[in-house]
């Protein structure tokens, strides 16, 4: 057991707990607190793949901007203790197992996987660190359209938002 | 003796991690001393005087004061998230001093470098994720104190944290635009050099409005007068720690400093160059500060022994000065006197840095909310972006040019 290793399995379940939180608290800001924990610890595992630059800006974006955002309005709103239903018979007997389903399928199918077979024979992960200069290097000349595109489609968004809340005249 | 060096990482890390702690604490013990002093003297007051000789052993009296209060918990207040709020704020805080360098990476001890706890290639992004989290601290310690003031600082803070947030980060990019890397002591290191062969090459020179820009979003982002509109006492008694007694309150007070301490530090090395000395390598007598400068406040703290101080005071005056005698003296050791000069200008530079903060404070009155707001998105921001792009367009020129 080495220290990562240790690292990589202390964030994983903290990862799983904070999801398993996030939907199952019934205090807003407590499933958002859940999500950042959930975000932080990505971020960590982000950091043992040797990947610095994506942690920290998935702490930046997330957990720094959107997450803060998210309990501000929750704050904003003093939007009380979530209310549940029970009309679903379908979920309440067949939900978990078909989770269970559901997860298993998908572990499997990441395991057969070419990419999953690449990191079980040992060929995947060993050139994952690169450093800020190449992953700029690549996103501002090979991928420079789609890295453009995207911030136009944020801004389309942040206009939709503003012409929705605009008072009418 | 084995385990140390089959691992040197694990070990140095540790005891740089205990060293800073320790130094950490006093020294934001201290800070508040200073701040109450100097504050103070401004306002022609003496300020702290009774605790010890100079108000000396006033932060020992104020900790164990704030350890012996009632620790409060209001009625109906989310006790997890109550409790969560002053641990985040100040572990926050504190771990963002891990990524700053205190001194050159040459100095070393068991092949790793001793000044920095994390050397990493993108310091500065760090320190941004981590201070971009610290708006949690505030805005959950007024959102679960469960009453009316903490609710409306911890919203006013959060607001305001975001809103200067962008400035600070857009003020910084020019100064990563012109050393071209996000690591601290590379970006220190290409500030090194002399304008005329004595005004020092630091960034403060070419990116002026970026440090002007920088240092007021760092004002407004740790909340300090004159942004402290989260603990406005006129309208919000105390903003969102309202509610918070005893250690609990205690902790956001170290945080503050510790935010202080931080943005200082950054503003030392991104505009100030860092551990360099602003003075050029041939003036070899400069080296030599350090130790006068010690030996000085110990002249001074001598005279103040014998003539002012009476009683107990003498004694602790004695110690002092004592212990400013030994370190200077200790300091005129060829090899002391090698390793402290990249900690002496990083930490004058602070210093320097941290008095500024305080003579604003003592200064300035502060702002009403909807000025505050103004300011940062309609100055603020468009002058860090116009700052931006002013940089880029000079640092592109040349290529530019050559293939036109």
């Amino acid at each position: 057991m080495t220290l990562p290793f240790i690292m990589f399995f202390v964030c994983a379940a903290l990862a799983v707990i904070g999801a398993l939180t996030l939907i199952l608290a019934r205090e807003p800001i407590h499933s958002a607190l859940a999500l950042v924990l959930v975000m932080v610890s990505l971020a960590v595992l982000y950091l043992l793949l040797g990947a610095e630059f994506i942690a920290a800006v998935q702490i930046i974006v997330y957990a720094g901007a959107i997450m803060v955002l998210f309990v501000f309005v929750i704050m904003l709103l003093n939007a009380g203790v979530e209310e549940r239903t029970d009309y679903s018979k379908l979920a309440k007997f067949a939900g978990l197992p078909l989770g269970i389903f559901l997860s298993l399928a998908l572990a499997y199918w990441m395991l057969e996987s070419f990419i999953g077979k690449q990191i079980a024979n040992g060929l995947g992960g060993t050139n994952a660190s690169v450093s800020t200069r190449e992953l700029s290097a690549q996103l501002f000349q090979k991928y420079l359209f789609p890295f453009e595109a995207t911030s136009i489609l944020i801004l389309i968004a942040i206009l939709g938002a503003l012409v929705l809340a605009k008072k009418d005249e | 003796m084995d385990f140390i060096t089959q691992h040197p990482v694990l070990v140095v890390s540790l005891a740089k991690i205990v060293g800073l702690m320790f130094v950490l604490m006093t020294t934001l013990a201290y800070l508040s001393w200073f701040e109450r002093k100097v504050i103070a003297h401004i306002q022609s007051r003496w300020g702290p005087y009774y605790v010890g000789a100079h108000g000396l052993l006033q932060p020992l009296a104020d900790g164990v004061k704030f350890l012996f209060k009632e620790d409060l918990t209001p009625p109906g207040a989310d006790r997890f998230v109550y409790i969560l709020a002053p641990m985040l704020a100040l572990t926050l805080a504190m771990t963002t001093l891990a990524l700053i360098p205190f001194g050159p990476p040459s100095v070393q001890w068991l092949g790793e470098s001793t000044l920095i706890v994390a050397d990493s290639s993108i310091g500065l992004m760090f320190v941004f994720a981590i201070t971009s989290i610290g708006v949690y601290g505030v805005a959950l310690a007024g959102w679960s104190s469960n009453s009316k003031y903490p609710l409306l600082g911890g919203l006013r803070s959060s607001a305001q944290m975001i809103s200067y947030e962008v400035a600070l980060t857009l003020a910084v990019v020019g100064v990563v635009l012109l050393s071209g890397t996000l690591n601290f002591n590379e970006m220190i290191q290409s500030q090194s050099g002399y304008y005329l062969h004595f005004v020092p090459r630091w960034n403060v020179v070419p990116q002026i409005v970026g440090f002007l820009c920088y240092f007021m979003s760092a004002v407004a982002e740790t909340n300090r007068a004159p942004f402290d509109l989260p603990e406005g006492e006129t309208e919000l008694v105390g903003g969102f720690h309202t509610e918070y007694s005893s250690f609990k309150f205690a902790m956001f007070f170290m945080a503050e400093y510790a935010n202080m301490i931080t943005v200082s530090c950054l503003a030392t090395i991104l505009f100030f160059g860092g551990w360099l000395s602003p003075f050029p390598e041939s003036w070899t007598f400069m080296r030599y500060l350090p130790p006068v400068g010690l030996l000085a406040l110990a002249v001074y703290l001598a005279y103040d022994t014998v003539v002012l101080a009476r009683g107990i005071a003498r004694i602790q005056l004695i110690v002092v000065t004592a212990g400013a005698l030994v370190i200077g003296l200790a300091c005129l050791h060829p090899v002391v006197l090698a390793i402290i000069q990249g900690p002496f200008w990083f930490l004058l530079k602070v210093g320097l840095i941290m008095f500024f903060y305080v003579w604003t404070r003592a200064t300035l009155p502060r702002l009403r909310y909807d000025q505050l707001m103004s300011f940062g998105w309609k100055f603020l921001l468009p002058v860090a972006l116009a700052n931006l792009v002013i940089t880029a367009l000079v640092k592109v020129w040349p290529m530019l040019v050559n293939h036109g």
